[in-house]
């Protein structure tokens, strides 16, 4: 009797034991954002299950975080309440905000070989301008995109314009606008000539504006705005005329989560929106439709978007070499080309271009390689310290044009007064 | 004895009251407490800074747009949703027929998530093929309208919204209220040769007295806590336009971590709320109830 007890509990320790050195497995939280509709958790998901499959030693929970907006409101919670995740997906302009919070590792701590630098090295340098600051690689590039303008080839074609060939100039895209604007017998408009969404988050789709007229919004190191800038002024008021001047674009401010459908209904003739809607659009569009670059003023131009992954502190040496190497998994050309395929997100590295897969879908549909090609010409999205607060104050002014109550530019002038005050504390 | 009954007493007040501190009075204090502080970052940890935070709500024109932003709110939802919740229930209190459906027709809102209720609204007010758009177009002619992407039609939107969604619930606890007055009050006041209306000011509205009471203390505490569709329906736009206290409040206090502002914010939504019950409490329960 005491000796089958006893032997149960030695086969008990033993099993406890042998759990327990299995749990000394590292384990991985990882937090990811999914801002466009259709399967990408999923995609995250499978992606995550097959590295852990590969390496039994790694264990990671890929936890959903909602928008970017929740994802860097958890990722802050749940440092501050000291169990922050090893590692997460979070939006690339945050990273002054990550910084300033005192939350984030450098990448740079873990690249120690020729062919990690070659990896580092291999990322599009328009995605690294908002991975980088003071010589450290804070993120790495993930869920990246630029906007992209998106034209319906049969309101070109009844409007008498060649369907194959979009504005590529401001003026052009006015010209453009007013043919393709269409009124019915009491002078209502029933179609649009341009749509560019301003709700939300007007700021990013406004700094494709002020990258092609030539000035940027925001130094490298987050602490100084241009708003007031004239050319910035000038930017603003070209938005603001487009329907107060040249008739073309509705007026007040438009919806950004409606915008793909108002194209759908023929509400507008060429919308402006983010590559992350491409196979929405692909799925969706009753009519034959083009995808072009945004047009130039003084240059080409456009901003990039989306998301990052940050390394976080008060993880274990074990847990962030495992981190990074899953990083490196994700980011190598295989996944990248699974995870562009299913989202239409830009895949980061030109090397995952050169996958069959790749190739493959970009011979069949040739629209994807568009906001890839516009990486030349692209800049760093808006980030600055205290990124949120300081967008808010463009994006505030941004809406007080569009909608009138100001001018663009005292809007303007006064946000930048406000971000001066904000982040004079940086420099 | 008296002493024993004494212990009982507060023995079965003590897990009310252990919540009650740890849920509301002790984050109520350290609100205050963090009000006087600057917010802390990673680098930099809070530190005592005085009434500088008070001093910024002074000058923050955000702060006073938003605070009338509410009062207009308050305005426009808590007599017209208090006023469509008596009708409804004066209504769907008569024996009509069909009244069950009636009842739940107008109770159906409130039962809805309210980001499911925001998310329909968003489509009935998308310009160009959205339902009022496409109503008016067809029956009028008007053009298409920009009703939330509009400085001057946005809060009014959203008050609409809210009526619809606080009258049916509202109308529940009116209903309660009408079928718990005696028939007999109403008969006799009929013996006496009363109309309708005599009836309904001289003896219904007068019983409802309490009901009006509680309902628009409710009305009141929800016209500064409801801001889940502002999220969904403008996001506070256009320029702050449509922008309420609370809504400023997560702004500064988790989408820009300004948690000592955000604090000071609190302090004020505390008073006003406090201040509004206690008048309401003061001023009228006294009036109110009929023993």
């Amino acid at each position: 009797m005491f000796k089958t007890i006893f032997m149960k509990a030695v086969a008990t320790t033993a099993l406890t034991v042998g759990t327990w050195a299995s749990a000394q497995a590292v384990d991985l939280q990882f937090y990811f954002p999914v801002a466009v509709g259709g399967g990408a958790a999923d995609v995250i998901q499978s992606l995550t299950d097959e590295y852990v499959a590969a390496n039994p030693g790694v264990k990671i929970d890929a936890v959903y975080a909602g928008s970017y907006q929740d994802t860097i409101t958890k990722v802050i919670t749940s440092a501050r309440g000291g169990t922050p995740p090893q590692l997460s997906v979070a939006l690339s302009a945050d990273m002054f905000t990550l910084i300033d919070e005192d939350l984030v590792i450098p990448f740079d701590d873990f690249i120690k070989t020729d062919e990690d630098k070659a990896w580092l090295e291999g990322f599009y340098p328009a995605f690294m301008e908002n991975s980088q600051t003071g010589g450290k690689t804070y993120g790495i590039p993930f869920q990246r995109s630029t906007p992209v303008m998106y034209w319906n080839k049969e309101a070109f074609r009844e409007a008498g314009l060649d369907p194959d060939v979009a504005p590529a100039t401001w003026e052009e895209l006015v010209e453009f606008g007013k043919k393709l604007t269409k009124k019915d017998a009491n002078g209502n408009v029933t179609q649009w000539g341009v749509r560019i969404p301003t709700s939300g988050f007007p700021y990013w789709l406004f700094q494709g504006l002020t990258t092609q007229n030539d000035v940027i919004l925001a130094n490298s190191d987050g602490n100084k705005t241009n708003f007031d800038d004239p050319k910035v002024v000038e930017a603003a008021q070209y938005l603001v005329d487009l329907s107060k001047v040249h008739g073309v674009m509705e007026p007040g401010i438009v919806e950004w989560g409606t915008t793909p459908k108002a194209f759908f209904e023929r509400q507008a003739a060429i919308m402006w929106t983010t590559t992350g809607n491409l196979t929405n659009v692909r799925n969706n569009a009753p009519f034959d439709f083009g995808v072009a670059m945004l047009p130039a003023n003084k240059r080409r131009g456009a901003p990039t978007g989306g998301g990052n992954f940050y390394l976080f502190k008060g993880s274990s040496e074990e847990q962030l070499a495992a981190a990074v190497d899953f990083v490196k998994w994700i980011s190598a050309p295989e996944q990248a080309a699974k995870w562009t395929i299913a989202t239409g997100y830009v895949a980061p590295r030109p090397d995952a271009w050169e996958t069959e897969a790749m190739k493959a879908y970009a011979a069949d549909f040739p629209a994807v390689t568009v906001a890839r090609d516009q990486l030349e010409f692209a800049v760093a999205e808006l980030a600055t310290y205290q990124n949120q607060r300081v967008t808010t104050l463009l994006n505030d002014a941004l809406a007080a044009a569009i909608t009138g109550q100001k001018d663009a530019a005292s809007a303007l002038k006064e946000a930048q007064a406000q971000a001066e005050e904000i982040l004079k504390e940086y420099r | 004895m008296l002493r024993r009954e004494w212990i009982y007493g507060w023995l079965l007040l003590l897990p009310a009251l252990v919540f009650l501190f740890a849920f509301t009075h002790l984050p109520a204090i350290a609100t205050i407490w963090h009000s006087f502080h600057s917010t802390p970052r990673g680098r930099r940890p809070a530190r005592f800074i005085g009434l500088d935070n008070y001093e910024k709500l002074i000058g923050d024109p955000v702060f006073w747009k938003v605070l009338g932003n509410n009062a207009w709110f308050a305005l426009g939802t808590i007599p017209t949703s208090i006023g469509i919740a008596l009708l409804m229930a004066l209504w769907v209190n008569d024996r009509l027929a069909g009244r069950a459906a009636v009842r739940m027709a107008y109770f159906a809102p409130t039962v809805l998530p309210l980001i499911a209720v925001a998310n329909i609204w968003l489509f009935f007010y998308t310009p160009g093929f959205g339902l009022f758009d496409q109503i008016t177009a067809a029956l009028f002619g008007w053009p298409q309208s920009n009703l939330l992407g509009d400085h001057t039609t946005a809060l009014g939107a959203i008050i609409v919204v809210t009526i619809w969604k606080e009258a049916g619930f509202f109308m529940i606890f009116y209903l309660a209220a009408l079928q718990s007055i005696p028939v007999s009050l109403v008969e006799a006041a009929r013996v006496e040769g009363a109309g309708r209306w005599t009836i309904f000011r001289r003896i219904i509205f007068p019983l409802l007295m309490p009901t009006t009471l509680f309902v628009s203390v409710n009305a009141v505490i929800n016209s500064f806590r409801l801001v889940d569709h502002i999220f969904l329906l403008t996001g506070g736009g256009p320029d702050n336009a449509s922008s309420l206290l609370l809504f400023y409040i997560y702004e500064i206090a988790f989408k820009y971590w300004e948690t000592g502002y955000g604090a000071t914010l609190t302090v004020v939504l505390l008073a006003l709320l406090s201040a509004l019950a206690i008048g309401q409490f003061f001023l009228f329960d006294r009036r109110i109830h009929y023993k």
